[in-house]
């Protein structure tokens, strides 16, 4: 039970946060200066902005639980079940930031599904 | 006399779709690297900490100072804000349904750390998987990084 929990809380509350991050993002818009005095820059800006906040909060509720359950759990067992949040964030992506989806990437991201149920039919 | 073709908007979107793929590349590989060795160095600091389900309420606080003074808990964190400052890098310029996707490809890396930094066993029903996940980034990496504009 304690496993599904921190299951749930890693590809929900992680992509939720992913999609928030990348929210603030947009609002500042591309970059092309990469020195270290602007990326610095880029970092202050970024942590400026509420959806920022929003994102790490919720990425950090994903990270204790990624924590929590790699000290009972294989890595390579874990990190690849957690790609079921690629589903959850391209919906999220079309939903929340008006994203264009094309057939490709859904085929794409299909596959990447496909592959994260054989990782996990693999741990029995 | 020559006269000047102006670029149609296909030819136009076509370029700045390479452009952005031939920018967004070096980004993902270092974020395909970065990840997942924060990750097999968290799992390796969590290992040497002991189990988290067999701690009650009266072990969670020596629990959680055991835990942050795993140096390889530090390090694999200093992996982890590195590969965040570069994500947040890729989304400025990039869809989300792209960048997510396309990271997928730290499943393999994942895989070939744990099995030579921790000797996990991998079976080859996983590498599988594995295998497919790695597909369908090269399809979703087909595809133009970006469908919308700055916000």
């Amino acid at each position: 039970m304690l496993q599904v929990i921190l299951f749930f809380f890693i590809v929900v509350a992680g992509t939720g946060g992913e999609l928030c991050i990348s929210r603030a993002m947009k609002g500042i818009g591309e970059i092309h200066d990469f020195r270290p005095r602007s990326l610095i820059r880029f970092v202050g800006r970024a942590l400026c902005l509420r959806w920022t906040w929003a994102g790490i909060f919720l990425m950090s509720l994903g990270f204790f639980s990624l924590v929590a359950i790699l000290s009972f759990d294989e890595v390579t067992f874990v990190v690849p079940f957690s790609a079921l949040s690629y589903v959850v964030g391209a919906l999220g992506a079309r939903v929340m930031l008006g994203e264009k989806i094309t057939q490709h990437r859904w085929i794409g991201i299909a596959a990447v599904t496909l592959g994260v149920v054989l990782v996990w039919w693999s741990r029995g | 006399m020559q006269t000047e073709i102006a670029p149609s908007d296909t030819d136009k979107h076509l370029h700045d779709a390479r452009r952005l793929q031939i920018k967004t590349i070096p980004f993902l590989l270092l974020s395909v690297v970065l990840g997942p060795l924060g990750n097999v160095l968290l799992g390796k600091g969590m290992k040497q900490v002991g189990s988290f389900r067999q701690v009650t309420a009266a072990d969670l606080l020596p629990f959680i100072e055991r835990t942050f003074s795993s140096p390889w808990l530090w390090v694999g964190i200093g992996c982890l804000i590195s590969f965040f400052v570069v994500q947040m890098l890729l989304l400025t310029w990039a869809d989300y349904s792209y960048v997510q996707p396309a990271s997928a490809l730290s499943y393999a890396t994942v895989a070939v750390l744990g099995y030579l930094l921790l000797g996990e066993v991998v079976s080859p029903l996983r590498w599988t998987g594995i295998a497919i996940i790695c597909c369908g980034v090269l399809i979703v990496g087909r595809t133009s990084p970006r469908s919308t504009g700055a916000i």
